[in-house]
């Protein structure tokens, strides 16, 4: 039997969606340095066609920075190569993805240290050596 | 009355981190269609939502709802709803049967009055109340007993919703939909055939955050996963504003992906969040498969024509729908994007 990818269907190029969202980044870029107003969006809520999305993250790319979370399943926080355009992938246990965003800020929320982690590591260290 | 934790302190208790929550309610903005900026204000409300009771009724319907979302294989993020509810009857997933099943029942309905939710799946035959019972209750007297002390009833799937499979020309059973019979308590219909199974923890979700039913539209389905057709969020919507049509399902037209309206699409006057919400994981949905969508989140779907032959020439709708619908949008995903964000600005304003 012959495996997905072996059936000879080649998809019509479209380019539909990547251009607004790269506008809507460089919009977002301005709010940031102009008024420190930060943006995200929500990659999950649009329509892309089959490559699409491949095609997105390779045109925004790797930057200097990259942090692996692991929380409820992996998840990756990657600057890309716009300084202050940062691809974040959720994933679950299954190593599924449940949600991907593009966040234009100086730091993604997510990698700072939570107040309620730190209550708690302090009580655990605490704990050990009081 | 026993102390009913909240959502907050069930997920300290399993151990997850700020972070690891922050991430849940990311994923949850996205999965009711909100935008990120509510997402601090999600955290506040699940936090310090109460698990709620939630009793499932399965009435004439063939368990593919409840294998859909139970087969769902992202059970991180569901897994936490359900880790969040308690589902305190459900004939096909509960341990108990026969009387005890029952006693569950009512025991729940006792303890949560007013405030449990009402999921069901399947149609209620009026014919004869002997074509479906339930340790000899009537699939009717059992809806009308549970929903009662209820806070709002759920019809997951399109028979609950709309009738379905059973309530099919001939109808053979006097099949009818949930909110033919309840008139005194918020149905909300989450259709489909199956219905996607992110949407129906979604509107669960969505439940337990804002304490309150989301917008509906005429035919009582979320507006956050129905207010868009297919054919509005399709990626091969532009195949159609551009005349390319697969005229068969192995022609050069199919090959390269083209539109499938002629092959008898219901897109164009289907609403539901398969284009973007996609099923198995997120892998795609009919449509992507080569497939043309049947419309099963329609009322009365299986009725209105074949599934092969093109709106234009069945029953779904009139020709003048479909070119409404063309004309609506020029731009893959303007209108619904424009759609999309309105809801979203109205519902921050209300928040």
């Amino acid at each position: 039997m012959s495996q997905g990818d072996e059936i000879p269907v080649q998809v019509e190029a479209m380019h539909g969606n990547v251009r607004p969202i790269l506008n809507e980044v460089m919009h977002a870029l301005d709010k940031l340095l102009e008024a420190g107003i930060t943006t995200t969006i929500d990659l999950a809520s649009l329509p892309f066609a089959p490559g699409e999305l491949d095609e997105l993250e390779a045109t925004f790319g790797k930057g200097e920075l990259s942090a692996k979370l692991d929380a409820l399943g992996t998840s990756r926080i990657r600057e890309t190569t716009y300084p202050g355009v940062w691809w974040i992938e959720h994933r679950n246990a299954h190593d599924e993805v449940v949600g991907r965003y593009l966040e234009v800020t100086r730091l993604p929320d997510i990698l700072s240290s939570q107040d309620a982690d730190i209550m708690a590591g302090r009580a655990r260290l605490g704990e050990q050596f009081e | 009355m026993k102390y009913t934790p909240t959502v907050g302190e069930i997920l300290q208790a399993k151990g997850v981190s700020r972070r690891g929550f922050l991430k849940y309610c990311a994923t949850t903005a996205s999965l009711l269609a909100l935008p990120p900026s509510m997402i601090p204000r999600i955290a506040e409300a699940i936090e310090n939502a109460r698990r709620p009771s939630v009793i499932w009724l399965s009435f004439q319907e063939c368990t593919g709802c409840t294998e859909s979302l139970t087969r769902s294989a992202s059970p991180t993020v569901e897994g936490l709803i359900f880790d969040a509810i308690s589902l305190d009857y459900h004939h096909t997933l509960q341990a108990a049967a026969g009387e005890q099943a029952e006693a569950a029942r009512h025991a729940a309905m006792e303890e949560n009055d007013g405030n449990y939710l009402v999921l069901v799946d399947g149609s209620i035959p009026m014919g004869n109340p002997g074509y479906s019972t339930i340790a000899g209750i009537s699939n009717y007297d059992m809806l009308m007993d549970t929903v009662k002390g209820a806070a709002a009833v759920v019809a997951i799937g399109s028979c609950a919703a709309f009738g379905g499979l059973p309530g099919a020309n001939p109808n053979p059973t006097g099949a009818v939909a949930v909110q033919d019979l309840v008139k005194d308590k918020p149905v909300i219909n989450v259709p489909g055939c199956p219905p996607i199974p992110m949407v129906m923890t979604a509107v669960l979700t969505q439940f337990l955050t804002f304490g309150k039913i989301p917008d509906l539209d005429k035919h009582g389905r979320p507006l956050a996963f129905f207010g868009n057709t297919i054919h509005d969020r399709c990626y091969r919507r532009p195949f159609y504003e551009q005349g390319k049509f697969a005229e068969s399902f192995d022609d050069e037209g199919a090959k390269a992906g083209w539109c499938l309206y002629k092959l008898g699409c219901k897109g164009p006057t289907t609403y539901n969040a398969c284009a973007t919400v996609k099923w198995n994981s997120g892998t795609s949905f009919p449509i992507e498969s080569g497939h043309p969508c049947l419309g099963c989140s329609e009322p009365r779907f299986w009725d209105k024509g074949g599934f092969y032959q093109p709106l234009s020439t069945g029953h779904f709708g009139s020709g003048a729908t479909v070119a409404g619908a063309a004309a609506a949008g020029v731009a893959l995903g303007v209108v619904a994007a424009a759609a999309g964000r309105r809801r979203q600005n109205k519902f921050t304003k209300e928040a």
